[in-house]
């Protein structure tokens, strides 16, 4: 479904994205894992074209995205931020309309749209005439989620989506994230420093470094083989902190 | 005050026509060009540093400076041309910078998730940058019309016509009614405006369609009455009027009153007076037609205008050679010598020149070092002051320059010791003041001559002929006094004129 064949990116004399080449299977969500600097969200902004590429081809659903507008692509493809970057003039009914209005839906049709989708991220269907600043945070980043599938795309992208919640709401999106992406099938590339949370979600890890993919496999491949002393730490962390918390929430220290 | 307030539909509806204009060509140049600098980071410096530096031109020098401009791009130099370019100019720097500002300050985040989404460039600009920098760019609308109408009062001396003809005028003739009432009007309609706009912004970012319906409304019926016929006729009768021009002092006024009256009542055709012109820039506008007729001073014609330098030769001489000169040199005609002097001549308080035995320049001389000497704002800079300076070696302890209505004022209170005086003002009686006299003849005679340009004397030959009639119909004596109807009781110009139309105490020839 996506295709990421040698792509590189270079700002002025220093290579952001070196060389990076992976495939995304039609339903497999994978993860891109790494330190800030890593180079995995210029890796991510290079499939929608947000950042172009020095070098490389994209395919997604098997067209180079070069052959594409860059504005028409990324209409084909969901993309949501970190901190959702909802539109604070606009109300959370006119947010999530956004990507259907850009593609000329009629206004029947997006209303009832826009209400199928506030009630697939299960938001209350009363905060639609709200402005974004009346929400919270979790409630923003599922407006956000609902905006980027308004237009029902096939892949989606998401950039660092959980990374500004409180640990309780983050929990709760993630198990709705996992729940919609298997109900409707979805290809999703996403961005994040937490190990735990690729773990979580995603079918495939991408560990990149350096702005080099370090080592590309299943949660259980990286464990059994990583590729070296640093991906294996990355790994070990999340299940060292998981085995303390248990240990001490059962008083065995 | 019922006088000053039946001017006032004329003068505000100049006054808004300028200020809407502006604003509005403003707004149109400045936040496209804000746009440009916007996304084209490499401009940013540049055109805002240009901008800046406009501002920094005070609003009357920038007025000033497009007379000359526009007349060497053979563009009407006075009237309300200039007055709206520099008005144009000095509205860009505060709209520029907020949109510039404005857009610069949205957040990145929301940017990105528009191209994310798959806006286009103008489709990011329309609903999502230029909305969110509304707020900011609306301040700097506020601000530019706050100013447009203030600056537009400094219009009248290019000879725009506008609530700033209240003020100039007003503060000629010490009339305070006029000024409250040109003050006023101005803050008011700054207010008025500055509400539209902020309520209208209101309406837009709240969308609360009654608000932006109701600045809108209110915004366009401003304009509607501004730019009505009937209203713009006050200014501008329907066949062109026989324009009079007028300086910036009581005197001007008045002879641009009583010139307007004679050919009104002679010819029947409407005249209208522009007023508070500048010096040269009466001339200039003379020369090239711009306004018809108006009363200069032989002293100044052959000092400023011609540039003869030296001691003058007599009074006579004078007139005659500055006739010739006008003629064959500017297409100007001296229609007439209304049959007195206004010279510019040095006065002291009668104690100063019993104290020190004054009588002539040649005596101020000698005390110069000891006294402050105060002047109009002109006097400093003409070949007559040159002349006198080098002929009796005049060095003054201080020079002031003051508006000429504050020079009599300034010697009667003490604040100077010697002024430059108009010799047919009615005050240098009024107060007792003792009228040095210029033994070398430094100064040229200044008789008052009635000036016609070469357009009036084409088309309108019985124009002229009424204003030959005019010789010799006005003495000192007669100056003096209708000055000090204004100066001292109060009278408009306009009601001077009238007293002195009605029963002229001296005949024509």
């Amino acid at each position: 479904m996506i295709e990421v064949a040698g792509v590189t990116k270079r700002y002025g004399g220093t290579v952001a994205v070196a060389d990076v080449s992976f495939h995304v299977a039609p339903g497999e969500v994978l993860a891109l894992v790494g330190d800030s600097g890593s180079g995995k969200t210029t890796t991510l902004k290079m499939i929608n074209r947000l950042v172009e590429p020095d070098a490389g081809r994209v395919r997604v659903d098997g067209r180079d995205t070069l052959t594409l507008e860059p504005h028409v692509l990324r209409r084909s493809i969901g993309y949501v931020l970190q901190g959702a970057g909802l539109f604070p003039h606009r109300t959370v009914a006119e947010n999530v309309a956004v990507p259907l209005r850009l593609l000329g839906w009629p206004r029947d049709r997006i209303d009832v749209r826009v209400a199928e989708l506030l009630a697939l991220v299960e938001l209350d269907e009363s905060l639609a005439g709200r402005l974004p600043a009346a929400l919270s945070g979790g409630e923003q980043q599922r407006v956000g989620v609902a905006r980027a599938l308004a237009a029902s795309p096939r892949v989606m992208l998401l950039d660092e989506p959980f990374g500004a919640l409180d640990p309780l709401t983050r929990d709760r999106l993630q198990r709705s994230f996992d729940a919609l992406r298997r109900r409707l099938a979805l290809t999703a590339v996403f961005v994040t420093h937490d190990m735990a949370e690729a773990v979580t979600l995603a079918d495939r890890i991408g560990v990149m470094r350096g702005g080099r993919l370090v080592q590309l496999g299943s949660p259980a491949e990286l464990v059994r083989a990583p590729a070296d002393e640093g991906v294996a730490r990355m790994l070990d962390t999340p299940r060292r902190q998981a085995r303390l918390v248990a240990d001490r929430l059962e008083g065995r220290a | 005050m019922s006088e000053q307030l039946a001017l006032l539909p004329g003068y505000l509806s100049a006054h808004v026509r300028l200020t809407l204009a502006a604003l509005a060509a403003g707004i149109l140049l400045a936040v496209p060009s804000g746009i440009l600098v916007h996304r084209v980071r490499a401009l940013e410096m540049p055109v805002l540093t240009l901008a800046g530096v406009i501002q920094t031109v005070p609003a009357l020098a920038l007025l000033a400076a497009m007379v000359p401009l526009l007349s060497a791009l053979g563009l009407p130099g006075i009237g309300p041309l200039p007055a709206f370019l520099a008005l144009v100019l000095y509205s860009l720097l505060p709209i520029l910078r907020n949109t510039v500002t404005g857009l610069g300050g949205v957040d990145l985040a929301v940017v990105e998730a528009a191209r994310s989404l798959g806006m286009t460039s103008g489709q990011r600009l329309w609903q999502v940058e230029l909305p969110l920098a509304l707020p900011v760019v609306v301040a700097g609308v506020r601000t530019a019309a706050v100013w447009t109408v203030g600056m537009a009062t400094l219009s009248t001396p290019v000879g725009a016509p506008s609530l700033g003809n209240y003020i100039f005028g007003g503060l000629q003739t010490r009339n305070s009614a006029a000024i409250l009432t040109g003050c006023v009007a101005s803050a008011v309609l700054a207010l008025v405006l500055d509400g539209l706009v902020r309520l209208g912004a209101t309406g837009l970012a709240g969308r609360r369609r009654g608000l932006l319906a109701g600045a809108g409304l209110g915004l366009a019926a401003l304009a509607a009455w501004a730019w009505m016929p009937a209203v713009r006729t006050e200014y501008a009768a329907t066949a062109r009027p026989i324009l009079v021009g007028a300086k910036t002092f009581t005197e001007q006024y008045v002879l641009a009153e009583v010139l307007a009256g004679v050919v009104r009542a002679e010819t029947g055709r409407s005249a209208r007076v522009l007023a508070s012109l500048g010096s040269t820039v009466a001339f200039d506008a003379l020369r090239r037609g711009e306004i018809d007729v108006y009363v200069d001073y032989t002293g100044t014609l052959w000092a400023t205008v011609m540039g003869r330098k030296g001691a003058a030769p007599p009074r006579e001489e004078v007139r005659d050679g500055v006739r010739r000169w006008l003629k064959e040199e500017a297409g100007v005609t001296l229609a007439a010598s209304l049959g007195f002097e206004n010279a510019y001549c040095f006065a002291v308080r009668g104690e100063t020149a019993d104290r020190l035995g004054l009588r002539t320049l040649g005596d101020l001389a000698r005390h110069a070092s000891s006294l402050s000497l105060a002047s109009d704002y002109e006097f400093f800079a003409r070949e007559e002051w040159r002349a006198v300076e080098s002929a009796y070696g005049l060095v003054f302890r201080e020079r002031r320059t003051m508006d000429p209505s504050l020079l009599y004022q300034a010697i009667d209170t003490g604040q100077v010791d010697a002024i430059t005086a108009y010799s047919s003002d009615g005050r240098i009686d009024a107060l007792g003041l003792v009228v040095l006299e210029d033994e070398r003849r430094a100064i040229p005679p200044y008789d008052a001559v009635v000036l016609a340009g070469p357009r009036l004397s084409r088309e309108a030959p019985e124009v002229l002929a009424t204003l030959r009639s005019l010789e010799g119909a006005i003495d000192a004596a007669t100056m003096r006094g209708l000055n000090r109807l204004v100066d001292e009781q109060g009278l408009s110009p306009a009601a001077a004129a009238a007293r002195f139309l009605a029963a002229p105490p001296v005949g024509g020839t």
